[in-house]
């Protein structure tokens, strides 16, 4: 699939409530995926596959607003609950009944703390719901693809793994791929946080001897994989950093699941 | 024995009963006092649930397993400690009613198994103690030895493994003594070879009757007198997880280790804001947002506390620890138990002046805090320090307005661009257009 085309033209929910349309699946794209250049790639990789497929979905596109994870997690609940109120009013204005995201943050905190404030919605990360297409047949990998025995290591993010329990979708993926899927030491349950979770990504972090990232990035190396695949646009961001850090962009990516599903695609 | 020291001996005995009893009851109470100084919370839905999970997780200690080495060394001393406990039903009979191991001409040839059976967990016991030891002491394993593993508590764990091998070794003393007696007493019941405490017998045949008399009583007096004393320590001890680990497994959370626990406080103030209707009418408002002190914490985060056995599996996993940070989860469950007590011992003054928050956790560590869930999901008895850290937050952020400055720009973000960070709002849905 070629990446560098524009996508199509992305359908709000606004203009398809205009023409009296609701589309199957909202995409909730997130602030990262929003604004943050590098996860805006994986954003348009993920509507790319989305369109191709001719997956009826929209987004909220300026309506969108932040879940208010980072606030609750930081400790201001008022905010959190602004957030969290407005945005369940906005949803529930359009009928929204199911959801895909492509941030583990926004899954978790749509998915488990929204219903408690009157929003129940079918919620599902990205990486779930491209392992369900490749499951039905809808999405097809090319075979002897890019990645056949090229070594990929996958660095769980905490509220996709541990929080949510999801650790088989991301690697179902990646096998789809022929890639030789390697894993750190530290993994699924036992993974190590990328460091930029609980609004650890909008601060300094405390004094220390090393950074989460530093940590975490040089296992993932270690691994001898030549790319690092995430399912989350903080550990995307850590982990990024991490690799410049030790000098290694020549010869390890950080890659999103979507990105290489994207790439991999038939 | 004579009859007037045979009465003598019961009347100690039943003494002994009521002192450890009483202050064994009254640290039970001050415990349960303590953990009710937490707000309520409500975990006692889905009760089959519970109690399957309790099974599983404490009787089945399946979170051990994790660790194989530690997990087979403590499944012997947990065994030893369910089974050989078995025994002291004879000692409480025997002690108040002057009998001589009362159960074996009643149960015969089965009594000779079940006691064997016992020394064998006897021995499996103090072999692992004495590993337990060596990985504290000699090999210094690092999660032992973190910063929070001051002199108390490295002492605290130390006196436990001494105290459980002391207690075997009376168990044997007591068992080949005895052994030596049937020989040379008829007076003393027939129980039948023991065959690991048999192997001290050729120690104890050179020793003369009167000696061996006494050495039997002085092992069968301080197994009981260690086993009720060791019940009243166990309450000041980490070592309380013995009992604590069952209720705390039972209350664990049963929600996704993703969801923070809501405030519907806040959801009525802010409805009020968004000038949506509210369905109740607010209540009285909270003393206070979020948790300064352990009173503001659930009585499930305080029981956590007394759960606590410090093993420092958290610690190890805690990527904030790993780095050198200064927030330690098991530090955050030994300072809310340390203040508990404080609180529930009332020293004058004292309690009042001081906090959780400030005096005993600072904020430092706390702001140190990933929310990734690893020392969670590392907890063999399901502690959930996230959720004490998160409502010390909340306190900083909603009380005192003290969070990071970074922290505060990210709010504000949010307010004024509906994003953590400075982009405006308009610009939410560029990545379409370029």
């Amino acid at each position: 699939m070629d990446l560098t085309q524009k996508p199509k033209e992305v359908p709000t929910m606004a203009a398809l409530a205009a023409k009296g349309q609701t589309p199957e699946i909202l995409f909730w794209v997130g602030c990262a995926g929003s604004y943050d250049q590098r996860y805006q790639r994986v954003t348009r990789a993920f509507v790319k596959i989305l369109s191709e497929i001719g997956i009826s979905f929209a987004v909220l596109g300026e309506e969108e607003s932040c879940t208010g994870d980072p606030a609750r997690r930081a400790g201001n609940e008022f905010l959190f609950q602004m957030q969290a109120l407005s945005n369940i009013q906005l949803l529930n204005t359009y009928q929204v009944k199911s959801i895909v995201t492509a941030c583990p943050h926004c899954f978790n905190t749509l998915k488990n703390e929204y219903p408690e404030l009157g929003g129940n919605y079918e919620v599902v990360h990205h990486s779930t719901f491209l392992q369900r297409l490749i499951d039905n047949g809808r999405l097809i990998i090319k075979e002897g693809g890019s990645f056949n025995g090229k070594k990929i290591t996958f660095h769980d993010s905490c509220y996709l793994g541990r929080a949510n329990g999801i650790y088989q979708a991301p690697r179902k993926l990646l096998e789809s791929l022929d890639a030789e899927l390697v894993e750190m030491k530290r993994c699924r349950t036992t993974g190590l946080c990328c460091g930029a979770g609980g609004g650890q990504m909008f601060k300094e972090s405390e004094p220390g001897n090393k950074s989460i990232n530093t940590e975490r990035t040089e296992e993932a190396i270690s691994t001898g994989a030549s790319i690092i695949a995430s399912a989350c646009p903080f550990c995307m961001t850590m982990l990024s950093d991490g690799v410049k850090e030790a000098e290694k962009e020549d010869e390890v990516k950080v890659m999103d699941i979507t990105e290489l599903i994207a790439q991999g695609k038939g | 024995m004579l009859p007037q020291t045979a009465f003598m001996s019961q009347i100690l005995f039943l003494l002994l009963i009521a002192f450890f009893g009483y202050f064994l009851t009254t640290r039970i109470i001050r415990i349960r006092k303590n953990i009710q100084l937490g707000r309520i919370e409500n975990r006692t839905d889905k009760p089959a649930r519970r109690f399957k999970n309790m099974m599983l997780v404490a009787f089945g200690q399946k979170k051990m397993f994790k660790k194989i080495i530690p997990a087979l060394l403590h499944l012997m001393i947990y065994l030893g400690f369910l089974v050989i406990n078995l025994e002291v039903l004879e000692f409480i009979i025997d002690g108040l009613f002057g009998t001589h191991r009362i159960f074996a001409p009643l149960l015969g040839d089965f009594y000779t198994v079940c006691l064997n059976i016992f020394e064998f967990l006897a021995l499996a016991v103090i072999i692992s103690c004495v590993i337990f030891l060596i990985r504290r002491n000699i090999l210094k394993l690092p999660r032992f030895r973190s910063s929070e593993m001051t002199a108390w508590p490295r002492l605290d764990a130390n006196l436990i493994l001494i105290i459980e091998i002391l207690l075997m070794v009376a168990i044997f003393t007591m068992n080949a003594t005895d052994q030596v007696l049937q020989v040379r007493d008829s007076s003393y019941t027939s129980t039948g070879r023991f065959v690991l405490s048999a192997q001290l017998i050729p120690l104890l045949q050179p020793l003369p009757l009167d000696t061996l008399i006494l050495l039997e009583r002085v092992a069968w007096w301080a197994h009981i007198i260690g086993i009720l004393a060791f019940a009243v320590y166990v309450t000041y001890s980490k070592h309380l997880h013995i009992f604590m680990a069952f209720p705390n497994t039972y209350y664990a959370n049963l929600h996704s280790p993703g969801k923070m626990s809501n405030m519907p406080e806040v959801t009525n103030e802010v409805k009020i804001m968004l000038g949506a209707a509210t369905e109740q009418p607010p209540g009285d408002p909270p003393e206070r947002f979020g948790a300064k002190d352990v009173p503001d914490l659930t009585r499930s985060n305080i029981m956590n506390a007394y759960a606590c056995t410090e093993c420092g599996r958290c610690t190890a996993e805690c990527p904030a620890s790993l780095t050198g940070k200064k927030l330690s989860p098991r530090k955050i469950m030994m300072d809310v138990r340390d203040r508990a007590e404080e609180i529930g011992q009332k020293k004058a003054g004292q309690a009042e002046n001081k906090a959780l928050l400030g005096d005993y956790i600072s904020k430092e560590e706390i702001f140190a805090c990933t929310s990734c869930n690893a020392c969670v999901e590392a907890c063999p008895v399901q502690i959930d320090p996230l959720s004490i850290i998160l409502q010390l937050r909340r306190y900083t952020a909603m009380e005192e307005s003290s969070s990071p400055a970074d922290w505060n720009n990210m709010f504000s973000n949010i307010e004024t661009n509906f994003a953590p960070w400075k982009f405006a709002a308009s610009d939410r849905f560029k990545w379409n257009k370029e």
